[in-house]
């Protein structure tokens, strides 16, 4: 086998990189990276960044009926949001919800993920009919809920099917007692982000190599409950923990539902919504509305932390 | 190798595309509604900003007014939804806040200095006002905004139904609570109050003998009579005689016309639709007695013109008002008569509407006129939600009336000492 003759010839010539002229203080590479990445970043530190700082600073201001206020108040506002018992009862109806809905959600895509998996035939079809509702908006799909399916009328498609059973009209929605308000949210937000994570599950458990199921059948491990609880789980970690994480952010920053399920209601009310209330729908109260956001970026920030702690984000990988 | 060092692709061709893009960015914008496009004979533009109503022609009524005025070209802004309010609080706060716009008098808006005073374009026509509207519109002796259109709110019924039921016209709200309950079958409901219940909020007040706030502008709705009829509401509520969660809310008039309801809330512009659907089977009446010795209540809300005194055009804004909700007398009478019925607030207008002098319409500008409250310019938007919370807690939720109106006490205190120190 030669060695020296060939050598040259078979290189991949990398004319084109060698024949660029070097820019000065910025490589191609570099070039490329602020070209994609540039018009994002504007993006970015335009309508989140500058936003973010703006809402701090505001939340120190007496901002009633503007923007650009001039009346500093410390933390005035940050103690009437604390001490407002409607702000406060969201964050802690909020914090029981979130400690509902994440379980459920990542239950739910996790069995989808796992059905859709083990399909031989008609795959992609079951995977984009369970992906599909996540196209829909929150809007849209909050309507078709509350003026069709949970209608309170003698039509709604809930109150039709529970009329053969002979069971009276419910008024899903308009009564808190019983609560059944919970289950029109809970069944839309689930229709609505089941198949996103289901997707997520889906890549991971495509990733699992086949190697680990086979050794463990070699040492007797039974299929089913066994190989999923020994194998399949612990190989999710990685997905699981950033699922929950998106889920938990996501069920505090719950906003379109509430809004067009609830409205006029003191139940059942997100963070969010009241803040709309406390800097839009009433008081136009922009320095209160802001302090809040302010603790609720800061609970956000801190459960966010303490999930990634307790179950160790970015530690997937390593801990495999 | 790291593949973004590798350029295989034409980096002129992407900065030519970009340039293509950035090209084409004017023509795109000859096709975006900006808002404030220049036009009209003169050049200039105006943005006008109206909720979106129900009654089918009143989008394409108002452009077209907005179009026949000469000395500007005025773009409308149709907000649908329930987002008007939101939209437009938070509009007035940026430079592309509408010149003009329709709204509520509602006091904290004069006091941020939102809207500008009207005093020299209604002068002239003052006396021509139904003077409550101007009183719901005035702050220290200026008038704020011009009435476009008075809307009355009371209950409409299907004679038929009640008549079958052995029903009166009820007189007081307990025998409203008792007609509802007569008249509710398998497949009809007696009563519809709105699927949240707060539309009657004021006139629920006023026929309890309260007010919102009395003249020294303190809490007056806080009474015994009150916190009895929000019991007799909760009754209502829990017996399963009221439609709630229909598909549309009070406002729309197909509860009634697609009987899923006898008796409904809802305002004098629906009139016509249900005229349409029921003839001569419909009746309407007051929001009844709710303690004794106090008078029915009708709420005559109704929408208002406003110039953004902020605004970059405050007096070609205040000339357009003028012209429109002034001066052109046809258009004023077209918008409150041609699509929904409203009352129109000048007299010399409402005293020549044909369609308003017979019949259930005549009935209607009775009740008006006879038990008719006008808005509080005082009583603002937080208000209105302490007020709405009071419905939801006290009678949605089953608090005690009492503990329900004083925690709204403790909002509208705060609001109060904030309008008024």
């Amino acid at each position: 086998m030669s060695t020296t003759t060939t050598r040259d010839a078979t290189r991949p010539a990398p004319a084109k990189v060698s024949k660029t002229k070097p820019r000065r203080g910025m490589g191609g590479s570099t070039f490329n990276f602020w070209l994609f990445t540039g018009p994002f970043l504007i993006g970015l530190v335009i309508f989140v960044y500058i936003p973010i700082g703006w809402s701090a600073w505001l939340s120190f201001f007496e901002a009633r009926y503007t923007v650009t206020p001039d009346k500093f108040i410390g933390f005035d506002n940050y103690k009437l949001m604390l001490t407002n018992g409607d702000f406060t009862k969201s964050l802690v109806t909020f914090t029981v919800f979130a400690a509902i809905i994440v379980p459920v959600t990542w239950a739910l895509s996790l069995g989808l993920a796992l059905m859709v998996h083990r399909l031989r035939f008609m795959k992609a079809f079951f995977r984009s009919v369970f992906f599909l509702p996540t196209a829909c908006s929150f809007v849209a799909a909050s309507l078709i809920w509350k003026m069709s399916i949970f209608s309170g009328v003698r039509f709604g498609m809930m109150n039709t099917v529970l009329s053969w059973f002979g069971v009276e009209n419910i008024a899903w929605l308009a009564n808190p007692n019983p609560p059944w308000y919970w289950l029109v949210i809970v069944t839309v937000r689930l229709w609505l982000q089941a198949g996103f994570y289901m997707i997520l599950f889906l890549a991971a458990l495509q990733n699992i190599p086949p190697e680990l199921y086979e050794a463990a059948a070699i040492d007797g491990a039974k299929p089913g409950w066994q190989t999923f609880r020994y194998i399949t789980l612990p190989q999710l970690r990685a997905t699981s923990t950033a699922v929950i994480l998106l889920l938990l952010v996501a069920a505090y920053q719950a906003f379109d539902e509430f809004f067009n399920l609830l409205a006029k209601t003191t139940w059942g009310r997100p963070p969010l919504v009241e803040l709309y209330y406390t800097a839009l729908g009433d008081d136009q109260d922009y320095g209160a509305g802001s302090a809040g956001a302010v603790i609720l970026t800061l609970l956000i920030c801190t459960v966010t932390l303490l999930q990634g702690r307790f179950m160790g984000f970015g530690r997937g990988e390593e801990t495999k | 190798m790291s593949a973004l060092s590798n350029s295989n692709w034409d980096r002129r061709s992407v900065l030519r595309a970009a340039a293509g893009l950035a090209a084409l960015g004017p023509l795109a914008a000859c096709g975006g509604n900006t808002g404030r496009e220049g036009g009209g004979s003169s050049g200039k533009g105006l943005v006008q900003y109206f909720h979106a109503y129900g009654e089918a022609g009143t989008q394409e009524a108002i452009k077209r007014y907005a179009k026949a005025y000469d000395e500007a070209r005025v773009t409308t802004q149709w907000i649908t939804g329930n987002n008007f309010e939101s939209k437009l609080f938070s509009a007035l706060l940026t430079d592309n806040a509408p010149d003009v716009f329709e709204f509520h008098p509602q006091l904290q808006m004069i006091k941020s200095g939102q809207v500008a005073p009207l005093d020299d374009i209604i002068a002239p026509v003052k006396d021509d006002f139904n003077p409550a509207d101007i009183k719901s519109h005035t702050v220290d002796g200026k008038v704020y905004g011009v009435r476009m259109i008075d809307d009355p709110q009371f209950f409409y019924y299907r004679k038929s139904v009640l008549e079958k039921a052995g029903v009166g016209v009820p007189q007081t709200l307990e025998e409203l609570a008792e007609a509802a309950e007569k008249l509710t079958t398998d497949k009809v409901k007696g009563l519809f109050l709105g699927n949240s219940m707060v539309s009657t909020n004021y006139a629920l007040v006023w026929a309890a003998g309260a007010d919102q706030l009395n003249a020294k502008n303190e809490i007056a709705y806080h009474t015994d009579d009150v916190a009895a009829a929000l019991k007799v509401y909760r009754k209502m509520f829990t017996s399963g005689h009221l439609l709630l969660d229909a598909p549309a809310d009070y406002w729309d008039p197909s509860a009634l016309v697609q009987g899923l309801t006898a008796i409904q809330w809802c305002g004098m512009w629906a009139m016509p639709v249900m005229q349409k659907a029921l003839g001569d089977d419909l009746g309407i009446f007051p929001f009844p007695s709710a303690a004794s010795g106090a008078k029915p209540a009708v709420y005559n809300g109704g929408w208002s013109m406003f110039v953004n005194a902020k605004g970059k055009n405050v007096d070609l804004a205040k000339e357009y008002v003028k012209w429109l909700w002034i001066d052109q007398k046809e258009y004023q009478e077209d918008w409150a008569l041609s699509y929904g019925f409203h009352i129109p607030p000048r007299t010399s207008i409402a005293e020549s509407a044909t369609k308003l002098k017979s019949g259930l319409p005549a009935e209607g500008v009775k009740l008006f006129t006879d038990y008719g409250r006008f808005d509080n310019i005082s009583w603002t938007q937080a208000m209105i939600t302490a007020l709405e919370e009071v419905i939801a807690n006290s009678v949605r939720k089953g608090m005690d009336p009492e503990k329900a109106l004083d925690a709204a006490d403790k909002k509208v205190n705060l609001e109060l000492k904030k309008l008024f120190g």
